[in-house]
């Protein structure tokens, strides 16, 4: 008798402990796209403060830096595009062959959530694909455009 | 004992000890997760025992001119790999020793494809056919042809 008590206590308990899970993960998954909002805030934040005539992010300029053949930074990487797909809901490959997860957030929630990975790559793929550190308005452009898919 | 009875006692044993013959090249796996993130987010997370510790010191001093990409690291990142690297590189153990075959000392290799020990491994193996088949697409990408190679197993040759 004290065994099935128990049995039954701990099944109220899970029982009780579900819609919690269910809500931890949604809140875990809303948090993901919040953080790529919330970066792209302070993005929008700090080009305000240093260009006047800053009109907003534009989705159209991203997905343009997005395949554009620049040639401008390391010869094996010209473009975005050397390595991920022209279309962002697709993955890509890296030239080593290692497969790229999608880079639209739509079909890869987990992009653009952690603050210290975004800065890593658009450092480095920057300078790959560009020669140069990107802009805070191409870094915009580029997430709004990763956003809008 | 006639002929027959030599003969299958002979391949007996030939059969026992032909696992120990092939099993040769198979290479301590990397455990460690960040390696396996920072490394093997663009390429195979290769086998520190396959370069020597003055290999893996000159590629990770220069990550923004990394096999033609840049691969820049946080400082306390690259210096936690370079670690790693460097105590599992191949003049640390003796499997690493037969790839280091025919090496000069003044040579400092930044590709395992540039070992003696890996050319000749591969050369006579592989046609230029095989190479440029679009699924292999880099002689990084070993795990095309082994396919168990991020375990460190490289006998399904």
């Amino acid at each position: 008798m004290k065994l099935i008590t128990s049995k039954i206590a701990t099944r109220k308990k899970t029982g009780r402990r579900l819609p919690y899970t269910g809500l931890l993960t949604l809140l875990v998954l809303f948090s993901g796209m919040s953080n790529a909002n919330e970066y792209l805030d302070q993005l929008h934040q700090q080009t305000k403060q240093s260009d006047i005539g800053f009109s907003g992010f534009s989705a159209t300029r991203g997905e343009s830096l997005f395949v554009t053949q620049f040639g401008t930074g390391k010869p094996n990487t010209p473009a975005c595009t050397s390595c991920h797909d022209k279309n962002p809901t697709l993955p890509g490959k890296t030239r080593a062959g290692k497969p790229i997860e999608p880079m639209a957030i739509s079909v890869n929630p987990q992009r653009y959530t952690d603050t210290a990975k975004i800065n890593k790559w658009f450092g480095r793929n920057c300078r790959s694909v560009l020669g140069r550190e990107c802009t805070l308005i191409e870094k915009g452009d580029f997430l709004t455009y990763m956003i809008s898919l | 004992m006639n002929l027959i009875q030599k003969t299958s006692i002979l391949s007996f044993f030939a059969i026992l000890i032909s696992p120990l013959i092939q099993a040769d090249e198979n290479y301590r796996p990397v455990k460690d997760t960040v390696v396996i993130s920072e490394c093997g987010a663009c390429h195979m997370t290769f086998q520190p025992a396959m370069l020597p510790q003055r290999s893996w010191i000159a590629i990770m001093s220069d990550l923004e001119n990394h096999f033609g990409e840049d691969a820049l690291l946080s400082e306390q990142t690259n210096q936690y790999i370079k670690d790693y690297l460097v105590e599992n590189a191949a003049d640390q153990q003796w499997v690493g020793a037969r790839l280091l075959r025919g090496l000069s000392n003044s040579i400092t290799p930044l590709r395992i494809t540039e070992l003696p020990y890996w050319e000749k491994e591969h050369n006579e193996e592989v046609s230029t056919r095989e190479w440029n088949n679009p699924k292999v697409g880099s002689k990084a990408n070993c795990v095309a042809c082994h396919r168990h190679a991020e375990r460190g197993f490289y006998d399904d040759d």
